[in-house]
């Protein structure tokens, strides 16, 4: 006799009261594969955990986003934010698609320029700039965004002494009627500020003025606060050009744009309460046209996002370590990546989905990562479908930050795979070992020796 | 082997609702939740119980232990058995 399909017992306690009209089914759709490329394969190839990136969905990502802009406005530029994800493979991605590199430190400067980045091409923003590094690039042409007074004055001593002028803008931190006010970069609107370093830099000869930079914050919910953004942008853009008749060669409203992540504390899900992307091009570009330049001086629009463009090319595969109960009878499952690689589990619910075929009953479980450690949490609750020890899971919306933000702490930090558009799969950055991580220590000789 | 007490109010239906009259609770029990019910309502101890569901069911032993132990405990903790 044939034996019977197996699913594990369960028992659901019934409530009244608590249903939410919001709330979304629980996953028990499996995501077996990644653009065809079948999960358990590349976990059985590249190990458990693995990072897996998709080229096709960073390309097409890139590319709409950049037609909904263009349909909307004549110039526009991307730099792709190196610090959402550096990894050669993906920063090439965006290169071959045309993106310029934003950079916020030397280190990301360097790597830019290593992957054969020209320095006109580098967008180098945030507030640390040494001088070596202003030096090199001022040397270089990069667009320098300069952030307080004291790096101007910095950078107009340097260009007293080097052949090249310096190419500036300035960053601009605005009320844009959000909060938090992002006024730690740049120099603000409302102080005057922003004009004052304007005409510092247009009254130094040693200078060139070529642009105006903003960024009003992450994760931006709201396309109003991109148009009191635009239009603040265009006051001091115009006034420039009445008062000292500077045209500016960009805009660069940099990013903030959201992925569908949706955050923990909010209620509805994240694909309900975000603006489109043509909602934020439609803010941005319907301001940009107030500019009083002729027609073909339009300054160019520059954008950064990061989040947006990547966040749901990534995926982290997992596998079930372990199922048990707490002290409350509440179920908690144990798998294999923690918050030590999924940094951005602190702040989204991430959507987790089986990577097989599972029974239909589904219970409340608090997801646990590997490390040793309470704060090692990526769900507290999530409704999943029974899972085995071996299964494997995939976590949804990983691909921004994660493998930049990430730390080696206890374990080591795991392979990264690209499945590329023909269907292959690359390794783009191979998992730690122990002597990676040895090799930079260093023991003091009489350290060295020790009886138990 | 252990065989476990299940009060003699409780009843389960043919598709797996539980309803607790001295409290008011009620739960849903899928088929595998709805077996075990019945053989401990016939008094079947934990071997006997195992053994019936390795004979009609595909699955290892390991991993019916496993969750059969996870379902004892989440009988008790809803006070529905105990433990003889």
């Amino acid at each position: 006799m044939e034996k019977k399909i197996y699913e594990k017992p369960a028992i659901t306690k019934h409530h009244s009261g608590f249903m939410n009209k919001f709330g979304s089914s629980p996953v028990t759709t499996p995501k077996s594969e990644v653009d065809g490329v079948s999960v358990n394969a590349i976990a059985d190839q590249y190990g458990s955990p693995v990072f897996v990136l998709s080229e096709r969905r960073i390309r097409e990502n890139f590319r709409n986003t950049l037609r909904t802009f263009k349909t909307r406005y004549p110039k526009v530029q991307y730099a792709w934010s190196y610090k959402t994800n550096y990894l050669n493979a993906v920063c090439s991605i965006f290169h071959q698609e045309g993106s310029w590199a934003e950079v916020v430190s030397e280190f990301e400067y360097d790597r830019a320029r290593k992957l054969g980045i020209p320095g006109k091409y580098i967008i180098f923003n945030g507030p640390d700039k040494s001088e070596q590094a202003l030096l090199k690039a001022i040397e270089d042409g990069a667009k320098i965004h300069v952030d307080h007074f004291d790096e101007l004055y910095k950078i107009i001593e340097l260009s007293e002494k080097t052949e090249k002028k310096p190419q500036l803008a300035i960053r601009v931190n605005m009320d844009t009627g959000i909060y938090p006010k992002w006024d730690r970069f740049g120099f603000n609107y409302e102080n005057g500020e922003a004009m004052e370093a304007l005409r510092r830099i247009v009254m130094q000869p040693t200078l060139k003025l070529i642009g105006l930079h903003t960024h009003i914050g992450t994760y931006m919910m709201s396309a109003e606060a991109y148009r009191i953004a635009a239009r603040k942008m265009v006051v001091l853009a115009n006034e420039l050009f009445t008062k000292y008749e500077t045209k500016l060669d960009y805009i660069d409203m940099g990013g903030g744009f959201p992925s569908n992540n949706t955050l923990k504390g909010q209620y509805l899900q994240a694909e309900q309460v975000l603006p489109t992307i043509e909602d934020f091009a439609d803010a941005v570009t319907s301001e940009l046209f107030r500019i009083s330049y002729h027609g073909s001086d339009m300054p160019t629009l520059i954008l950064e996002s990061g989040r947006s463009l990547i966040d749901d090319a990534g995926f982290l595969i997992s596998t079930i370590i372990a199922n048990k109960r707490l002290s409350d009878g509440k179920k908690a499952t144990i798998m294999d990546g923690g918050v030590n690689i999924l940094f951005t589990s602190f702040w989204y619910k991430h959507k987790i989905s089986p990577a097989q075929p599972t029974g239909l009953s589904t219970e409340n479980s608090t997801i646990y990562g590997p490390l040793c450690m309470n704060i090692d949490v990526l769900r507290e609750d999530i409704v999943l479908p029974n899972l085995k020890v071996g299964d494997r899971v995939v976590i949804h919306h990983v691909g921004a930050y994660n493998m930049t933000q990430w730390m080696q702490f206890i374990t080591l930090r795991p392979n990264i795979v690209m499945v590329m558009e023909d269907g292959t799969t690359e390794l783009i950055r191979e998992s730690e070992d122990l002597e990676y991580i040895m090799s930079r220590e260093k023991l003091p000789a009489k350290l060295s020796e020790f009886k138990l | 082997m252990t065989a476990f007490a299940v009060p003699s109010n409780l009843a389960v239906s043919e598709n797996g609702f539980l309803f607790v009259p001295t409290s008011g609770e009620t739960f849903t029990l899928n088929k595998l939740g709805i077996s075990i019910f019945k053989l401990m309502q016939k008094g079947a101890d934990t071997e006997e119980i195992i053994d019936a569901l390795l004979e009609e069911y595909d699955i290892d032993k390991t991993t019916l232990e496993k969750d059969f132990t996870d379902f004892v405990n989440q009988l008790k903790h809803h006070n529905l058995i105990e433990e003889k």
